[in-house]
C-alpha cells in the first residue's frame, strides 16, 4: 500500500515511515511542510496519506486544509490526520463531504502500534478512524434522542462511531456478533437513521447524525 | 430612523431641559456657599469645615450634570485627584484646595446655572408654544372671540386665520423637538468645558490606572506560571521520570524474564500517553492550540461545541487579533461560559463577537436563571482583570429571572485574515 506522510519533525517523520514500512507499506513521499503536501497528494494519488495538522510556515492547520482540499480535487482520496490536539470542529469539517476514507487520531495513537495501523488499513479501504476523545465529546451532548439510549447502546454508538465494524465491536465488548446488530438496529431506529447493511455507510451516517 | 424615535428622544430632551433647569437654580445657592467659605477660611478657621462640606455638594452637583450630559451622549470622565488617607482637617482642606478640579467645578457654578437655565427654559418654551397653536383653535372657538393671536398671524380675526395656527403650532413643535437634544448636547458640552479633567489630570488618571492594572496583570502572571510549574513538576515530568524507570527495569528483565519485561513495556507505554494527556491539559489552559490555528471565532466555535448546553455563535471578526488579546478574549468568553454551565440552568446559549471602530466586542446571552453576581464568586472579578490588562470591559445585566447578558469589550487593532506566523511547534 503506498503512503504519503506529512510531518514537520523529524523524529516523528522517521518514526512514522519505520513504522509503516515495517507493515508492508510504502512510503511513496514524506513531506515536512505545509506547500509541498497538495502537490506530493496530487502527484502521487496514494493509497492513504498521514498527515499532521500543524506544519510550517504557518503552524496553524494547512496540513488540515491540505487534506480537505486534496479530497475536494480527489473525492474520497484517503486521508488519516493526525494532531497533539483532537477538536470536534476539525472532525466536522474532515467529514462534511460525507465520503469514508478519513481518520481523525491524536498522535498519541501511534504507541499503539497494532490498533494504530489497523486504523490506517480501514481508512485506507474508505472506512472511519475516530478518535475516542472526538467521540466521547461528540456524545457528552445529553440531548433527547440521545438521552434515550441504553448504556448498552451507547457504548455501542462510541465504537461505531470511531469506526469499528460489527465483528470488532463484538470482540472489544466481549458479546456476540448478533447483539451488536441487535443494539445497532435499536440504534438507528431511535435516533431515526436510515438502515444500511454496509458498515462504513452506517458510521459515516451515525457520525453525520453526532456532528449536526 | 423611525419618526416615533425623534419624537421620543425629542421629548426626553425637553424633560432633561427641565431638570437642568431645576439644578441650575441650585448652583446659585452652592457658589454663594463656596465664596462664603473661602471668605471665611481666615476667620477661626470655620473654612476648614465648611470648604470640604460645600466642595462636596458642589461635586455631587457636578456629578449630576456629568450623569446628565451622559444620558445625552457625551460622557464626561471624573477629574478629581483620590482622597488623601489621612482623614485630618488641614490635610483635606490642602487636597481640596490644591486640586485644580475644584477651581474648575467652580468656575462652572456660575456659567452652567446661566447655560441650564436659558438651554433648559428654551427646550421647553418652543414645543410648550407649539402645542398652544395646536390647541389654540379649538380654544379659541369655543371662548369666541378676544384680542388673540398666533404666529404670523396678530391678531386673529376670523376663523379662516384661527385654522392657520394649527399648520403653525405643529411645524414649531416639531422644531422644538428636534431642537431639544441639540440644546442639550450644548449643554452637555459647555458642562465638559468645565467638568472634564484636563489633560494633565487625564494623565495623571491613566498612570494611576495603568498601576492597578500593571500589578494586577504581574500578580497573575506570576501566579498562573507558578501553577504551571507546579503542574509541570508534580504531572509531566514526574511520569518521565517513571517511564524512565519503567523501561531501565524492562531492560534489566529482557533476558532473565521477558514476560515481565513485557509487562513493564506495556506499562510504560500506559505512562507515556497519560503523560500526554496531561500536558495537552496544560497546554489547553496555557494556550488552546485550536485558537493558534484558527483565531479567537474559530476556537469560540470548538469551544462552543464541546459545551452540554446548545450554543449559538455569531461572529464577524474578519482578521487576526494581536496573540496576548486574542489569549485574553478567549480565556473572557471560556470563562464566562464556564460560568453559564456551572450556575445558569440554561437551555440555550448566544456568543456574538464583533470587530467595529478599533472596538472588539464579544456578548454572551443565556436564558438562565439570571440572578448572577458580580460580587460573587472570583469567575467575574478575574475576567475584568483579565480585560482591564488590555484597557477591555465588562458589563453584565442579570435580572432574577434571568435572561443574563455579559458584554464584553476589549479595544484591539485586527490584523488582515490568515497571516499570522506564530512559533509554536506542532
Amino acid at each position: 500500500m503506498r503512503v504519503v506522510i506529512a510531518e514537520d519533525l523529524a523524529l516523528l517523520r522517521d518514526g512514522l515511515t519505520r513504522l509503516l514500512e515495517a507493515y508492508d507499506f510504502k512510503v511513496v513521499a514524506a513531506v515536512d511542510n505545509g506547500p509541498s503536501l497538495l502537490p506530493a497528494l496530487l502527484e502521487h494519488r496514494p493509497d492513504v496519506a498521514v498527515i499532521d495538522v500543524r506544519l510550517p510556515p504557518t503552524f496553524t492547520d494547512e496540513g488540515l486544509q491540505a487534506a480537505i482540499a486534496a479530497r475536494d480535487a480527489v473525492p474520497g482520496m484517503p486521508v488519516l490526520v493526525l494532531s497533539q490536539h483532537v477538536e470536534p470542529l476539525y472532525a466536522r469539517e474532515l467529514l462534511s463531504d460525507r465520503k469514508g476514507g478519513v481518520g481523525y487520531l491524536l498522535k498519541d495513537r501511534v504507541s499503539h502500534v497494532a490498533q494504530f495501523v489497523d486504523a490506517v488499513r480501514r481508512v485506507a479501504a474508505g472506512g472511519t478512524a475516530m478518535d475516542p476523545e472526538v467521540v466521547s465529546q461528540l456524545l457528552a451532548r445529553n440531548e433527547p434522542p440521545l438521552a434515550a439510549l441504553t448504556g448498552r447502546e451507547r457504548e455501542v454508538l462510541g465504537q461505531m462511531a470511531e469506526g469499528r465494524s460489527n465483528g470488532a465491536i463484538a470482540a472489544k465488548l466481549f458479546i456476540g456478533e448478533k447483539a451488536v446488530s441487535k443494539h445497532i438496529s435499536s440504534i438507528f431506529t431511535k435516533l431515526d437513521l436510515p438502515v444500511s447493511d454496509d458498515d462504513h455507510r452506517r458510521v459515516l451516517a451515525v457520525l453525520a447524525y453526532l456532528n449536526s | 430612523m423611525d419618526s416615533r424615535d425623534w419624537i421620543r428622544d425629542g421629548i426626553r430632551a425637553v424633560a432633561g431641559g427641565v431638570l437642568g433647569v431645576a439644578l441650575a437654580i441650585t448652583n446659585i445657592p452652592l457658589f454663594v456657599l463656596f465664596v462664603v467659605s473661602l471668605v471665611l477660611t481666615p476667620v477661626l478657621g470655620i473654612g476648614l469645615v465648611l470648604l470640604p462640606l460645600v466642595t462636596a455638594l458642589v461635586r455631587f452637583r457636578a456629578r449630576l450634570a456629568r450623569r446628565l450630559a451622559a444620558t445625552f451622549g457625551m460622557p464626561i470622565a471624573r477629574p478629581y485627584r483620590p482622597a488623601p488617607e489621612s482623614r485630618g482637617p488641614l490635610v483635606r482642606y490642602r487636597w481640596i484646595i490644591t486640586d485644580p478640579a475644584t477651581w474648575r467645578d467652580f468656575a462652572w457654578l456660575l456659567p452652567g446655572a446661566v447655560a441650564g437655565l436659558v438651554l433648559g427654559v428654551l427646550s421647553l418654551a418652543v414645543p410648550l408654544y407649539g402645542i398652544e397653536g395646536i390647541l389654540l383653535l379649538p380654544l379659541w372657538i369655543w371662548l369666541g372671540t378676544g384680542d388673540y393671536g398666533y404666529g404670523a398671524v396678530w391678531p386673529i380675526e376670523t376663523v379662516g386665520e384661527g385654522f392657520l395656527s394649527l399648520p403653525q403650532g405643529t411645524v414649531i413643535l416639531a422644531i422644538g423637538l428636534a431642537m431639544a437634544p441639540y440644546l442639550r448636547r450644548a449643554d452637555a458640552y459647555l458642562a465638559k468645558l468645565f467638568l472634564a479633567p484636563t489633560r494633565n489630570a487625564e494623565l495623571r488618571l491613566r498612570v494611576s490606572q495603568l498601576t492597578v492594572t500593571r500589578a494586577d496583570t504581574v500578580d497573575a502572571q506570576a501566579a498562573e506560571l507558578r501553577r504551571i510549574e507546579r503542574d509541570l513538576h508534580d504531572g509531566a515530568q514526574a511520569r518521565l521520570v517513571a517511564l524512565g524507570m519503567t523501561i531501565g527495569l524492562a531492560e534489566e528483565m529482557v533476558d532473565t524474564n521477558p514476560a515481565k519485561a513485557r509487562k513493564l513495556l506495556a506499562e510504560a507505554r500506559e505512562t507515556s500517553s497519560d503523560a500526554l494527556v496531561e500536558l495537552r491539559h496544560l497546554v489547553r489552559g496555557i494556550h488552546p492550540p485550536v485558537l493558534a490555528e484558527r483565531g479567537l471565532e474559530g476556537a469560540v466555535r470548538a469551544l462552543a461545541m464541546a459545551l452540554p448546553i446548545p450554543t449559538a455563535v455569531g461572529a464577524s471578526v474578519p482578521g487576526r487579533l494581536d496573540t496576548p488579546v486574542e489569549s485574553a478574549a478567549y480565556f473572557a468568553v471560556a470563562e464566562v461560559l464556564a460560568n453559564v454551565t456551572r450556575h445558569s440552568f440554561a437551555h440555550h446559549v448566544e456568543v456574538q463577537l464583533w470587530h467595529s471602530d478599533g472596538l472588539l466586542t464579544m456578548r454572551v446571552a443565556d436564558d438562565g436563571l439570571g440572578g448572577a453576581d458580580p460580587a460573587g464568586g472570583t469567575g467575574l472579578r478575574g475576567i475584568e482583570r483579565r480585560l482591564a490588562a488590555f484597557d477591555g470591559t465588562m458589563s453584565l445585566s442579570s435580572p432574577p429571572g434571568g435572561p443574563t447578558v455579559v458584554t464584553m469589550e476589549l479595544p484591539c487593532a485586527l490584523s488582515s485574515p490568515r497571516i499570522s506566523p506564530s512559533s509554536g511547534t506542532a
